[in-house]
């Protein structure tokens, strides 16, 4: 028996990969037990708190700290005079200052921080520090930022972040062919991650003037790119450690406390501890773009999709955060999963007086997903076909090209998962005599009155790590040898467990790598090398790739080790079950013999392979490194006199390549198809004026397991042979379709046009005819 | 901030008496919301819960007297017989842990126009009974709410229970969430059907300032219902008292809804709530 070669997965060590293995993490956070970044302590730690702007848009006049320093207990009151370094950082530019200069752009921006012995002392020291602002009128109109040249200017580079054409073939000649036209305007409000744990994190001043951070974040050497040139400080002299992160969903990619806490710490030579609390983190970090997107889709009377247009606008927000990605992102899988001869897409990106927005789950792709499967349900209507005929009809399959001209040169099976979709059994009918079956739930709004049932469909197109000629490649540390007589693996990246199951999936893959069940992983921090985001569905390739990459130097060393002592060929060697086997001569010694006192360690990064940019002009490019599609069917009763819902069933059909790990695996496709409901349905930042209405979990409603239905998967595995193990990303791709799939039951439901997600009440009982 | 945990009754009043601005607390299912969003700083809190008679409710003739402390929880398991109305309401309260904690007496204590216990309180003629060191009172229900968030509460009062007629006929709750379970209410209705007094009660909840009747629903329900037959509901009896209940609403609009949406729910739920009791009068 060999380890580490796909075809024989199942058959590897106990907890290899193929496996569910329990998480390490799990019985801690089930019971109460683990510590998380909100947790942390020490004992001589001050508490630092931050004052942010109450108006979205203003200029600084001036700022007195004289009475809040004079307030008994406090140590500290900094503002941006007393930024150590560099007084701007960002994900992609450096446009967000660490603490507002002289004008602040949204509602919630950082203006100044206090330190001091009680987190009750620094918040009414806080109140006593005086700001002066002058009001400005705020600029919450995305696309008036976008397309308005009279807009004022919230930056000096003009308020469009990134504007990404996609040029494909000739649109006007193709819209004369079309028998069929459709056109939609479609609008995404402002989802919010809603994390649980909020933004929180601890810094320790060291003796050599460098600070230690502990925080919860998604990607610490990114974080130390930004943070260490704020402070004024080298690389080396900021050392990170990744604490219990209570999830994250692209929310923790940007910055939050950890320069604030790191200037006060460094100023106060004390421990800092901050912690926002639930109303601060909705202002702490940066939420979905919302979207306006405009489109037209032109259809031969067969249903081929002979041209699509789109015009999709991103509310940035104040500051960039990652906008550029999102916009290419949203303009590359503009059209999705479709092959389309020619395509026009202009895809914006804009500063506005709004919160910031940035990474979430599905990143840019969500939106225009959304949007696209409105247009394919209009299309099937128009038509007169069945909506996943047309879908089926225009998919894209392996050797197609999606609207960059990208070559989709790995399976891609979306007319077997339109299929095997079609062929899923629909739900059975519910016990009416329960409540918690009908629209309105619990609260005992409907009977069986009003209620009608629709089905929906979606399918999406997401890109698996990043795109766009990025280079995110990860490290892995792994080190073998003897403990208590045991062969023991220790494996150390700096990949952020965010809750997604990274750390029992990095133990799989060294139990199969190395036939070895005992595996430890190192607490993650910046002593080992840069291991990229826990994002873009990325990790399990990433730094699975790498742990993978460096188990099996570790391994070849151990093999060379063997054949010099036994003197037979290496390449006739393997490792099970914590020995070493020789194809010839059978087991040739256990592990803990071979090594004795010696350890074997090996590093090594893990590239994918490499993607280009978008062409400025065409948006032509092999830009993204792996796709992934999945498919829902949505059942939604809808009571249509109260415009309350019900989802009913959710079925998925999601391509992952191979299962690594089937229980984690579906709670992400579970995870993520919820996070399409909320979408969907509820989850909503609610603006007025810039301003935010509702930054609390007692009015931004997330699903609770009565909105959630039961969900049934049909996973396929269609290997991609440049991923390790032919893996597929599987994070977000349930995240895009399961929100159009619920739109769309809705309007199956209703016959409304449902261009707005998510869906209110008064959207179904007094809708916006336009 | 000083913890008070009086075990008597008497030694709460004196609390309540002593400490001007201190907090009663007794699920704390609004007050430890309130403290975390740094909305309040008292200078004291009054836990009611290690007050024994407070966490009781007995059956005083007609009418069931529901001691302050007593969970929605309770309600629901204990009360839904003799108060089907407000136990419908316990039943659409948050989640099973803020059930446990909560009450209808901080659901009154907070005022909230949202708050679920209202309607059915309304509905049914509830008597809030106060007291302070300076003596007892009963509030009629109707004139407990005095605005938004205010209350018919003196400083120095407490509520001690709240006393509820037993149900002679059908009850009904219902409210509007834009999620499936532990919302507050977008807009919420109740209505009581009393066959022996020929008498309708009903309760609006978020539709106003203050929690309020449809009195105009009432009255025209109580000679419109075809009391003496078995027949189903008029669907223009239905109609009209729909109406009624929603030209009694004057709501808002609001991050949780517009207010011609609550006046149109209202007048569907009065319509629906009402159909199901008066299915449940003629079957039985
Ligand atoms: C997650 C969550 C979900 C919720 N969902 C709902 C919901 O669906 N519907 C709803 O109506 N409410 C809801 N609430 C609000 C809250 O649970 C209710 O208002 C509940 O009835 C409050 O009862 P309590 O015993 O916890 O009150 P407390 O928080 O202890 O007190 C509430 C107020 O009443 C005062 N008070 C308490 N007891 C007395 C007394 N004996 N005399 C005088 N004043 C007193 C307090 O000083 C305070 O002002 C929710 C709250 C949370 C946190």
């Amino acid at each position: 028996m060999t380890v580490g070669t796909p075809d024989n997965l199942a058959s590897s060590t106990r907890g290899g990969v193929g496996q569910s293995p329990r998480r390490p993490d799990g019985t801690r956070k089930v019971t109460g037990q683990f510590a998380y970044s909100s947790d942390l302590w020490h004992d001589d730690m001050l508490w630092g708190v931050t004052l942010r702007s109450p108006h979205p848009h203003a200029r600084i006049r001036s700022i007195d700290i004289g009475a809040a320093l004079a307030t008994s207990g406090v140590y500290a009151v900094l503002t941006h005079e007393d930024v150590p370094g560099i007084k701007y950082y960002g994900l992609e530019e450096n446009d967000q200052p660490v603490l507002a200069v002289d004008t602040v752009r949204y509602q919630g921006e950082a203006v100044a921080l206090v330190a001091a012995d009680h987190p009750e002392t620094a918040r009414r020291a806080m109140h006593e520090i005086v700001v002066n602002y002058e009001v400005l009128d705020p600029l919450t109109d995305p696309v008036r930022a976008a397309l308005d040249p009279e807009a004022p200017a919230l930056h000096e580079h003009g308020n469009v972040v990134r504007h990404q054409p996609v040029r494909v073939g000739d649109v006007p000649s193709a819209r004369s062919r079309a028998d069929v036209v459709v056109t939609g305007e479609y609008e995404i409000g402002m989802q919010d991650q809603a994390f649980l744990g909020p933004e929180s994190g601890l810094a320790v001043p060291g003796e050599d003037g460098g600070v230690d951070l502990y925080v919860a974040t998604q990607w610490m050497h990114t974080d130390l790119r930004e943070i260490a040139p704020c402070l004024g400080l080298p690389e080396e002299k900021v050392r990170m450690t990744l604490s219990g992160v209570g999830g994250a969903f692209g929310a923790r990619e940007d910055l939050s406390m950890q320069v604030h806490a790191a200037m006060l710490a460094m100023h106060t030579g004390r421990p800092i501890k901050i912690v926002y609390n639930r109303e601060e983190s909705f202002y702490g970090h940066v939420h979905r773009h919302p979207a306006k997107m405009r489109y037209e889709h032109g259809a031969t009377a067969d249903g081929r999709i002979v041209y699509a247009t789109a015009r999709i606008v991103l509310d940035g927000g104040a500051y960039a955060s990652s906008t550029t990605n999102v916009v290419g992102n949203a303009a590359s899988l503009g059209v999705g999963p479709y092959i389309v001869p020619n395509v026009e897409i202009d895809a914006y990106g804009v500063y506005t007086n709004n919160p910031p927005c940035g990474a979430m789950r599905g990143f840019g792709a969500v939106q225009a997903c959304y949007a696209y499967e409105s247009q394919m349900d209009k299309l099937a209507r128009e038509l007169e076909l069945h909506p996943l005929d047309v879908r089926r009809i225009n998919a894209i399959h392996q050797g197609a090209a999606i609207a960059t001209g990208q070559v989709v040169d790995t399976p891609a099976p979306m007319r077997e998962m339109i299929d095997r979709l079609r062929d899923a059994p629909l739900p059975e009918a519910v016990d009416s005599g329960d409540v918690r079956n009908l629209p309105g739930g619990v609260s005992n709004t409907t009977h069986g009155e009003g209620v009608r049932r629709g089905i929906g469909y979606g399918v999406g197109l997401k890109n698996i790590c990043f795109s766009e000629g990025f280079d995110d490649y990860s490290t892995a540390r792994v080190r073998l040898e003897v403990v208590g007589g045991e062969p023991a693996v220790l494996v150390h990246t700096a990949a952020a467990e965010v809750g997604q199951g990274l750390v029992t999936l990095q133990g799989q893959i060294a139990r199969t790598e190395l036939g070895v069940e005992r595996v430890s992983i190192a607490p993650a921090d910046t002593q080992v090398g840069d291991a990229g985001s826990s994002s873009a569905s990325r990790q399990s390739y990433m730094t699975g790739g790498a742990v993978k990459r460096a188990c099996e130097a570790v391994r070849d060393r151990l093999f060379q080790l063997a054949a010099e002592r036994f003197d037979v060929p290496a390449d006739q060697l393997s490792l099970s079950g914590g020995k070493l086997v020789s194809e010839h001569s059978g087991v040739l010694v256990a592990l803990a013999d071979l090594l004795g006192d010696e350890a074997i360690e090996e590093t090594r990064e893990f590239h994918h392979r490499p993607t280009t940019g978008m062409d400025p002009v065409t948006g032509q490019g092999d830009t993204h490194t792996q796709l992934a599609l999945c498919i829902h069917r949505a059942v939604v009763d809808v009571d249509v006199e109260l415009g309350l819902l019900k989802v009913v069933d959710l079925t998925a059909v999601q391509d992952v390549g191979t299962v690594l790990n089937r229980v984690s695996l579906e709670g992400q496709i579970h995870g993520g198809t919820a996070q399409g409901l909320g979408l969907a349905v509820m989850e909503e930042i609610q603006l007025a004026d810039g301003k935010l209405a509702n930054p609390s979990f007692t009015d931004y409603l997330i699903p609770t397991i009565l909105d959630m239905p039961p969900m049934r998967l049909d996973i396929l595995e269609r290997a991609d042979p440049n991923a390790p193990y032919g893996l597929r990303g599987a994070g977000e791709p349930s995240t895009l379709s399961s929100t159009p799939a619920i739109a769309a039951a809705i309007r199956d439901a209703t016959g409304l046009q449902i261009d707005r997600v998510p869906v209110r009440p008064h959207d179904i009982v007094h809708p916006v005819t336009g | 901030m000083d913890f008070i945990k009086p075990t008597t009754w008497e030694e709460a009043l004196e609390a309540r008496a002593s400490v001007p601005g201190a907090v009663p607390i007794a699920g704390g299912t609004d007050v430890m919301v309130e403290l975390n969003f740094d909305q309040h700083r008292p200078p004291a809190l009054i836990d009611l819960t290690a007050i024994d008679e407070l966490a009781h409710w007995d059956l005083d003739g007609d009418s069931v007297r529901i001691g302050a402390t007593v969970s929605y929880t309770t309600i629901i398991t204990e009360l839904a017989n003799h108060l089907p109305g407000l136990a419908l309401a316990a039943r659409t309260v948050g989640s099973p842990q803020i059930r446990n904690r909560g009450t209808a007496a901080g659901n009154l204590g907070a005022g909230s126009p949202a708050g679920d216990s209202h309607p059915p309180l309304l509905s049914t003629g509830a008597t809030v009974e106060v007291a302070s060191v300076r003596g007892s009172r009963f509030v009629p229900i109707d004139e407990f709410y005095t605005g938004v968030k205010r209350t018919a509460l003196e400083p120095d009062e407490l509520i001690r229970a709240i006393t509820v007629p037993a149900a002679r006929g059908p009850q009904q709750f219902a409210k509007i969430g834009t999620r499936n379970a532990m919302v507050i209410a977008v807009c919420s209705f109740a209505v009581a059907l009393d066959p022996h007094e020929r008498a309708v009660g009903t309760g609006l909840g978020s539709a106003a300032p203050t929690p309020r009747h449809a009195t105009d629903a009432e009255k025209y329900l109580v000679d419109a219902l075809p009391w003496d037959s078995s027949e189903p509901l008029p669907g223009d009896v239905a109609e009209r008292f729909g109406e009624l209940v929603a030209a009694a609403a004057v709501p808002i609009d609001d991050v949780r809804g517009q207010a011609t949406y609550r006046t149109h729910a209202l007048s569907v739920m009065a319509r629906r709530t009402l159909g199901w009791a008066w299915e449940e009068y003629r079957c039985a």
